[in-house]
């Protein structure tokens, strides 16, 4: 049992003044602005709106100067917010197929309708450090090109006509809100999707490498991946009809896995899905090794024992905030449930010696 | 009507706060209004459907800011906008409404139609730089053996 202790207001004002002053850092040197942050640091305010769960460039901002950087407590900050907000509505399915696309790619065909970009990537790259950085006020200008506004249909969809790719079917089923009703388990994939959309980067990059070194084999294929602006669509009551109400960044991937068949299904193919805030492409493309892992009883595939095909272990474990919360909490005092275990051990020893003696 | 309307509630939401603002104060529009629902900050759910097709489910959430107002004429205005701005959803409540009186050739020319314009070239930059990384890979043939 945890007994709580009183006092040390004093002491825990002054240690926040102090990381207040520490926060700010040399005073020669210039306040770093929200605009900076949502600017320059894109990625990093990325993946605090998709773990905090809360698309709002601004707030993430804020949350990364306030946790000085601490990616893990900017989450906390804004998962904290969000919890204020009214919830006015859910909107519309968003429909990936009219993304404007910054990046677009597959890595199983060649030649796919609309074409490949490979937009602002580190791919590539020769991961070097660019001292060019060092001098300020780089401002390079990258070059346009004439486009035909031409569709993107996904590209898994010719699998589909061909009958290779098995059909994710809409069966009007009402999803679960995670953030509405807690998880009990065996839960369904909807809750699944919206806890690893909202999952730990780090902790599903962990465990989509282990699915590919062998754990829970599932060798899959990049069928693509793009990032883009979509529209979110609302539905106003007080109107009777639907407005766009926003437009946020998203990165989707599906993955392409082979699948034995079944008794009562010849082989196909089947498919992981991520989709996730922000440009955030290793989470999404993690999320949908993790997503194709855990779906192993809905094909008839077998258990064996992976950690990423246990649904409550994976589900419980990748919320960095309820992680973070339940680990950083025995730091707090615990001085009387030590003391007991402390006066146990006395006892058990003194009792020990006395039969040893014996 | 309904489709004019959408598409200019759908603008006015999703421009930037400083792009609205700018516009609205160059015009020095005086308009007098009552609140109906005075600008609340929530937000909403973004849904997604599994493997782009199949059953829904939650993303995760938006912030939105809401308000309603009438004009001195009689006519509602009603906004649902992105962000936290009070100031965003104000003004583009107080345009779904002038867009519905005889003012609203005055408000397309000064406002809509340059939000469009700013829209549409920003759609243009991401379309045309991401034109500009096409990429054209070709397979090579390993030469192990003849």
């Amino acid at each position: 049992m945890y007994v709580a202790v009183k006092g040390g207001e004093v002491a825990i004002d002054n240690a926040h003044s102090w990381m207040s002053e520490i926060r700010r850092g040399d005073t020669s040197i210039p306040n770093i602005s929200l605009d900076q942050i949502s600017e320059q640091l894109t990625l990093g305010v990325d993946r605090v709106m998709s773990e905090g769960s809360l698309y709002d460039k601004e707030l993430a901002a804020l949350a990364i100067k306030q946790s000085r950087g601490d990616l893990i407590e900017a989450i906390f900050l804004l998962r904290a917010y969000r919890t204020t907000l009214t919830r006015f509505s859910y909107s519309k399915p968003v429909n990936t197929a009219n993304m404007t696309c910054l990046r677009r790619i597959s890595a199983t065909f060649k030649d796919i309708p609309g074409g490949q970009k490979l937009g602002p990537t580190f791919d590539y790259t020769h991961r070097l450090l660019d001292f060019k950085l060092l001098a300020e006020n780089e401002a390079p200008i990258s070059p346009k090109k004439k486009y035909n506004d031409n569709k993107m249909p996904h590209v898994l969809s010719f699998l589909n006509q061909e009958d290779l790719m098995q059909n994710e079917k809409d069966n009007n089923l009402d999803p679960i809100d995670i953030t509405r009703e807690p998880i009990s388990y065996p839960t369904s994939r909807s809750a699944r999707l919206q806890a690893l959309s909202r999952g730990d980067e780090g902790f599903l990059l962990g465990l989509a490498y282990s699915t590919q070194r062998g754990y829970a084999r599932n060798h899959a294929f990049v069928g693509e991946l793009r990032i883009g602006i979509v529209d979110i669509e609302l539905y106003i009551p007080e109107l009777g009809f639907e407005i766009n109400v926003a437009e946020i960044i998203l990165t989707e991937c599906e993955t392409v896995n082979q699948f034995q068949g079944s008794k009562i299904e010849p082989p196909q193919f089947t498919r992981g899905y991520g989709l996730v805030f922000g440009q955030t492409e290793r989470k999404a493309l993690a999320m949908a090794l993790i997503d194709r892992a855990l779906r192993w009883k809905e094909l008839g595939e077998d258990y064996c024992g992976a950690p990423a095909q246990d649904e409550e272990f994976v589900i419980s474990h990748c919320d960095n905030i309820q992680a973070t919360g339940f680990l950083e909490h025995i730091k707090l005092p615990h001085y009387v449930d030590f003391q007991s275990e402390l006066e146990l051990i006395r006892k058990i020893r003194a009792d020990a010696k006395v039969n040893m003696k014996r | 009507m309904i489709e004019k309307r959408k598409s200019w509630m759908s603008l006015l939401a999703t421009s930037s706060q400083s792009d609205l603002l700018n516009l609205w104060e160059q015009k020095k529009i005086k308009v007098n209004y009552v609140w109906l629902r005075t600008p609340e900050i929530g937000s909403i759910m973004a849904q997604g459907r599994m493997g782009v097709t199949g059953d829904k489910f939650n993303i995760g959430e938006v912030t939105v800011t809401r308000c309603s107002l009438k004009l001195n004429c009689g006519t509602i205005g009603h906004s649902y906008v992105q962000g936290r701005s009070k100031k965003k959803a104000e003004i583009s409540a107080l345009c779904d409404a002038l867009m519905q009186t005889k003012m609203s050739k005055e408000i397309n020319k000064n406002i809509i139609i340059p939000l469009e314009k700013i829209k549409k070239d920003n759609k243009d930059k991401i379309l045309s730089k991401a034109e500009a990384t096409k990429v054209d890979f070709f397979t090579l043939v390993r030469g192990e053996s003849d």
